[in-house]
């Protein structure tokens, strides 16, 4: 409520001061109008709703992750064109020279408040966070080092689905990533799922809903079938609240909502709940 | 085998009416077929039925996705779309299977799962995700055989298998060839340019290594000879099956797991 108030009065004695030569964003959630100085303070979390918006791997990792203690795998990995589909290289080229990424997920170890974990962070940017062959390996390794290793997995997921470019290829990374998971939960590790705006279609339907415990930001996007897919097919435009990750919360699909400012602590207690402890450090 | 037909040939030959589908296929495939029902959660998916049958003589686990050969079966199967329960009930069946120690025979027919509120609510994304990870280790033989069209998790669902056999016409792809042009184009009506690049036909699939045999079709398709095709995908299923039973079941989870992992192409 305070807060509330504390917005508007805010809000109001900007609008009234230098409004002209702030730069304000609109938020896709409630299509209120915020400064973006403030919403990148608040890294990226709309002061009006509370939605949780994109951040770029290096950003999130930068937020969750011990300072320097992130290393990375597979780094150079890049997908060839498995059904020569028309302009897929050059389309990769041109995004990865404006994202600086190799595709839709970085993958490696890290530590959260001393615990070792390993981690997956995908990034909508890159031709929206859609899996392919090579988010399809990188997740499948990760999974096969934890498994070997003994160590939990967090994969934050933020995905349109399947790879379409990539045709049949795509949908068997599905197949290759949940078996991943799956040998790594039979051997007893801790996966932890973290949903970000947006996880659906194949990638819900793939290791992202298999997590142990399953995390969502406020207001992301969860679900299957698209939202236009199913308004098609009914004929009638459905309710703003759908599919955002409270309504899979209240559904039981989402075990909680963790605010942003809170994740690192959050995981950081799961972890240790789990056991993985901050290692002596070797001399 | 029909002289090379185009992927969009193909698919306006598997929507050709009297195309068998599973209802066609249990009675001359098998014999002493039981169907079971429900999920035990929920409710009993039409989209998806399953039981008990042999095959010759052997007794066998029988999970298919149904479609319906007129409007009225089609309404009461929701056009082959299982809904959440269709795919918890497969996975109970396969358990079941587990348990006594039967192989799980599924064939996938579906242009996708599901998409609406209410299947949305039961977690059709969580539904499909358990089945493909659960079949990955499931302790039993699982062979998958493509009837007609097979599109999206949806088919993955019940796709997971240690060896995937297509029938000559039929196809399986990341999405309905109409979706993917909508998705990719915004323009639902360029299927056919969509059909014909996107690598669906059975030949592609076992050079994506994605299946492993093919089953000839009867001149001009599956619905000119019942019995031809019911004895040909028969042929397949009475040597295939013996051949995994007889695995170290460590092996064969080991093959499987591989068959899918090596699937992609990657430069590092």
């Amino acid at each position: 409520m305070f807060e509330d108030f504390f917005n508007v009065v805010k809000k109001r004695f900007n609008d009234s001061n230098d409004e002209a030569e702030k730069e304000t964003v609109k938020c896709p959630r409630c299509q209120g109008s915020v400064f973006l100085e403030r919403y990148e303070e608040l890294h990226r979390v709309c002061p009006n709703c509370n939605y949780h918006g994109r951040l770029s791997a290096s950003e999130r990792i930068a937020i969750t992750v011990d300072k320097e203690s992130f290393r990375e795998f597979d780094a150079d990995m890049k997908s060839l064109n498995p059904i020569d589909f028309p302009d897929y290289a050059e389309k990769q080229e041109a995004i990865r020279e404006k994202t600086g990424l190799n595709d839709s997920i970085i993958t490696g170890t890290a530590t959260i408040k001393g615990s070792p974990t390993v981690i997956g962070i995908m990034d909508s940017r890159y031709m929206m966070g859609s899996m392919g062959s090579v988010a399809g390996e990188k997740i499948t390794r990760a999974f096969e080092y934890a498994t070997e290793n003994n160590l939990p997995v967090i994969m934050f997921t933020a995905s349109g689905g399947a790879r379409m470019q990539e045709g049949i290829v795509s949908l068997m990374q599905m197949a290759k990533t949940a078996g991943a998971v799956k040998l790594h939960s039979d051997s007893g590790g801790l996966y932890i799922t973290v949903m970000t705006d947006p996880t659906t279609g194949g990638v819900t339907a793939s290791f992202a809903s298999l997590g142990d415990i399953i995390i969502a930001e406020p207001k992301v996007l969860i679900g299957f079938a698209g939202r236009r897919v199913i308004e098609g097919t009914i004929k009638q435009k459905l309710p703003d609240d759908f599919q955002l990750a409270e309504f899979q919360h209240e559904k039981g699909f989402v075990d909680m909502i963790v605010e942003r400012r809170k994740m690192r602590s959050t995981l950081s207690h799961l972890l240790k709940l789990h056991g993985y402890y901050p290692q002596e450090k070797e001399v | 085998m029909d002289e090379k037909k185009s992927a969009w040939e193909k698919i306006q030959l598997v929507h050709t009416k009297g195309r068998p589908t599973i209802n066609d296929y249990i009675p001359l495939v098998f014999t002493d077929f039981y169907e079971m029902h429900g999920d035990r959660l929920f409710g009993d998916d039409k989209a998806i039925m399953g039981g008990i049958a042999r095959l010759n003589n052997m007794p066998v686990t029988v999970i298919a996705q149904v479609k319906g050969r007129d409007i009225n079966e089609n309404k009461a199967c929701n056009f082959a779309m299982p809904h959440p329960e269709g795919y918890r009930k497969a996975l109970r069946l396969a358990r079941q299977a587990e348990k006594f120690h039967r192989p799980v025979i599924c064939f996938i027919d579906t242009p996708g799962a599901s998409p609406s509120v209410p299947d949305e609510e039961r977690g059709q994304g969580e539904a499909i995700a358990k089945n493909i990870a659960e079949f990955m280790t499931l302790k039993t033989p699982i062979i998958s055989i493509v009837l007609g069209e097979a599109s999206s998790g949806g088919a993955l669902g019940i796709g997971v298998c240690d060896e995937l056999a297509m029938l000559e016409n039929a196809q399986y792809s990341v999405l309905s060839p109409r979706g993917f042009a909508s998705i990719l184009w915004k323009d639902a009506s360029r299927e056919q340019e969509a059909s014909e690049i996107m690598m669906i036909t059975a030949e592609d699939m076992v050079k994506l290594g994605v299946a492993e045999t093919i089953i000839e079709e009867p001149l001009g398709g599956a619905h000119n000879d019942l019995d031809k095709i019911s004895e040909n995908i028969k042929e397949y299923l009475s040597y295939k099956i013996p051949e995994k039973c007889k695995k170290d079941i460590d092996v064969l989870l080991k093959e499987r797991y591989t068959k899918f992992r090596k699937v992609g192409e990657f430069t590092e």
